[in-house]
């Protein structure tokens, strides 16, 4: 840009054409259609492909991957396990988040205390979560067993048995991520002004009546953001599978990431794997699109 | 739960109800019962929250003989640091220390930059395309990253860079968004400020970077907190693009740290602890903008 200055008349044309503002946005349009835009199409390529790591030809199957799919009773397992673990992770961090939004609602040192307690584990990362709750549910050396033990309550295969693994994951899910509930629905209701309660009052409305009335509503916003992020974050369940349980017992927690994972990664079937990802990203729309509609609504009264 | 535990045990306006004096005293009475109660289930609640991170740092200082001979205490009845040294010799540790930092650090840094730059043009500059622009960045929100995990796992792997850092941190350098907020954000200074500098002869750049970054140090710091957070924390990404060990994040070598036959629990628990503390005093000390900048995040 150490061009000769130029002359008064073409100083206007040049500054149209050469605008400063595609400087700026430079770097991250770059950035995104290489490791966004440009992988979202290939993505969508791929998954009309037999194309695996190695092979110099990707043979075209059209829909074949997408058929093999709804015939592929691994996927429908997994599709379940990840709608089951996301329906309850859910509801559980929502009502939770409700209920303690409502109970720690004003600031004092001892509800920032609680807060503070509530909110830790969501920092925590899901590899460590994972681990520490494998060996506090270790039959011989965890905590759970051994208090259990103490009152006559036995041994359960938390994460051996095939019908209590996946609960106990929804409770390690809601256990990891019910403080970030809690904080976006606390300043949601912390911002519901303090007149609209006392108008209801003089209107002679108890707590119960305020809390449905006044707060819900006044929350509608805030409860239906943390409902699709929880649900977002259920549907893409990986980590905390892939270490308590990697899948077991007997495919019985494994996911739907887990199963692209396990097809992409290990397997190198990388078309198929692809369709996978495809038909999370339609289930993710779907639901989201069917809670905005639904928590829109209820409401209307 | 009920959802009415802990307000206080006395309003205002209870007191003036027309039930006379020594109803509303039992009123009170009963109220300041329930919320003591309150309290205490919430208290619990707390500690059964914490309990997990307690009994971690409790088995990180004990020895597996002991863990064995007392699994129900938290608290170690011999102590003893064999743990973090078994962690430190079984795992090149300062190393994915340092790779972590490098990792999340660089990748936020770069974000940061990057994010507010394009920011700065949506919300104050005028260009050709901005719209489209915008309505592109708010589209690529909506796609899950496992659609994009695999051919962007090809494109390093075309690169030459798995396995790198550069590998790790330049498909993270940007986030739609970290733009969208920063957007958001901007939009919302006053425009006179823009004005009076470029009749001051300032440039685009300048205002960017001597007015728009300075007022908005509250969404920047908010951006960095949750960004860091999210990368030191990752666990996927890390997992697809490297598989070196010495090239990994903590999080991701933990795990295969711990599907190792015979690994003694002490060591996986000071591993857990170590790559839990740097975020741990971080959240502690920066309590309040953390939580900030969470709670900013789900209000609009």
């Amino acid at each position: 840009m150490t061009t000769l200055p130029a002359p008064p008349g073409t100083r206007a044309r040049r500054g149209r054409r050469w605008n400063p503002a595609y400087a700026f946005v430079a770097p991250s349009v770059v950035l995104i259609a290489v490791f966004i835009l440009e992988p979202i199409v290939q993505s969508a390529w791929m998954s009309l492909h037999d194309w695996s790591v190695g092979e110099a030809s990707h043979k075209m199957r059209g829909l074949g991957n997408y058929s093999d799919l709804l015939h592929d009773s691994r996927f429908w397992n997994a599709l379940k396990v990840t709608l089951l673990f996301t329906a309850g992770t859910a509801v559980g961090q929502v009502a939770l988040g409700l209920a303690l939004a409502e109970a720690l609602r004003r600031t004092t040192w001892f509800t920032s205390l609680l807060r503070t307690a509530f909110f830790f584990p969501f920092i925590a990362s899901m590899a460590v979560v994972g681990i520490v709750w494998r060996f506090l549910l270790d039959p011989q050396v965890g905590l759970v067993d051994a208090w259990l033990g103490h009152v006559g309550l036995g041994h359960p295969q938390w994460l051996q048995s095939t019908s209590l693994a996946l609960p106990t994951l929804v409770v390690v899910g809601i256990w990891k991520g019910f403080g970030f509930t809690m904080i976006v629905l606390l300043a949601a209701i912390q911002a519901i002004p303090e007149h609209l309660y006392e108008a209801a009052r003089l209107d002679g409305a108890g707590r119960a009546a305020q809390f449905r009335h006044v707060t819900l509503p006044g929350m509608r916003q805030a409860t239906l953001f943390v409902t699709v992020i929880a649900t977002i974050t259920g549907l893409q369940l990986f980590d905390l599978s892939y270490v308590m349980t990697g899948g077991g017992p007997v495919f019985h927690t494994e996911s739907v990431v887990q199963y692209l994972y396990q097809r992409g990664f290990v397997d190198f079937s990388l078309g198929y794997a692809s369709a996978v990802a495809w038909v999370l990203t339609l289930v993710i729309f779907a639901v989201a699109l069917l809670q905005l509609r639904i928590l829109r609504y209820s409401d209307v009264d | 739960m009920s959802t009415d535990l802990a307000r206080p045990a006395t309003r205002p306006e209870a007191g003036r109800t027309v039930d006379g004096p020594r109803r509303h005293h039992g009123v009170r009475l009963a109220s300041r019962v329930a919320s003591a109660a309150a309290a205490v289930v919430l208290v619990v609640a707390a500690v059964a929250t914490l309990l997990p991170f307690l009994w971690m740092l409790g088995v990180a200082f004990r020895t597996s003989a002991d863990l064995y001979a007392h699994p129900a205490s938290i608290v170690p009845t011999a102590w003893s640091l064999d743990g973090f040294r078994a962690v430190y010799d079984q795992l090149p540790f300062g190393r994915l220390v340092l790779n972590t930092f490098v990792f999340a650090g660089g990748a936020t840094l770069l974000l940061l930059f990057f994010d507010s730059l394009t920011a700065y043009a949506l919300a104050r500059l005028e260009f050709r395309g901005r719209n489209a622009l915008f309505v592109l960045i708010l589209a690529t929100l909506m796609v899950p990253f496992q659609v994009t995990i695999i051919p962007v796992f090809l494109t390093l792997f075309h690169l030459g860079w798995l396995n790198t850092e550069q590998g790790l941190i330049v498909p993270r350098a940007t986030s739609a968004l970290g733009i969208f907020m920063l957007r958001q954000f901007f939009m919302q200074l006053p425009r006179e400020l823009d004005e009076a500098a470029r009749i001051d002869g300032a440039g685009a750049w300048t205002i960017y970077w001597r007015i728009v970054l300075p007022l908005s140090k509250p969404a920047l710091a908010s951006l960095f907190v949750i960004q860091f957070a999210a990368l030191w924390n990752d666990f996927l990404w890390p997992l697809v693009v490297t598989s070196d060990i010495s090239k990994r994040t903590l999080p991701s070598a933990l795990t295969l740290f711990s599907s190792q036959d015979g690994v003694d629990h002490a060591a996986l628990m000071a591993g857990a602890a170590i790559s839990l503390s740097p975020l741990a005093i971080a959240f502690l000390l920066a309590q309040r903008f953390f939580v900030q900048g969470v709670a900013a995040s789900g209000i609009k």
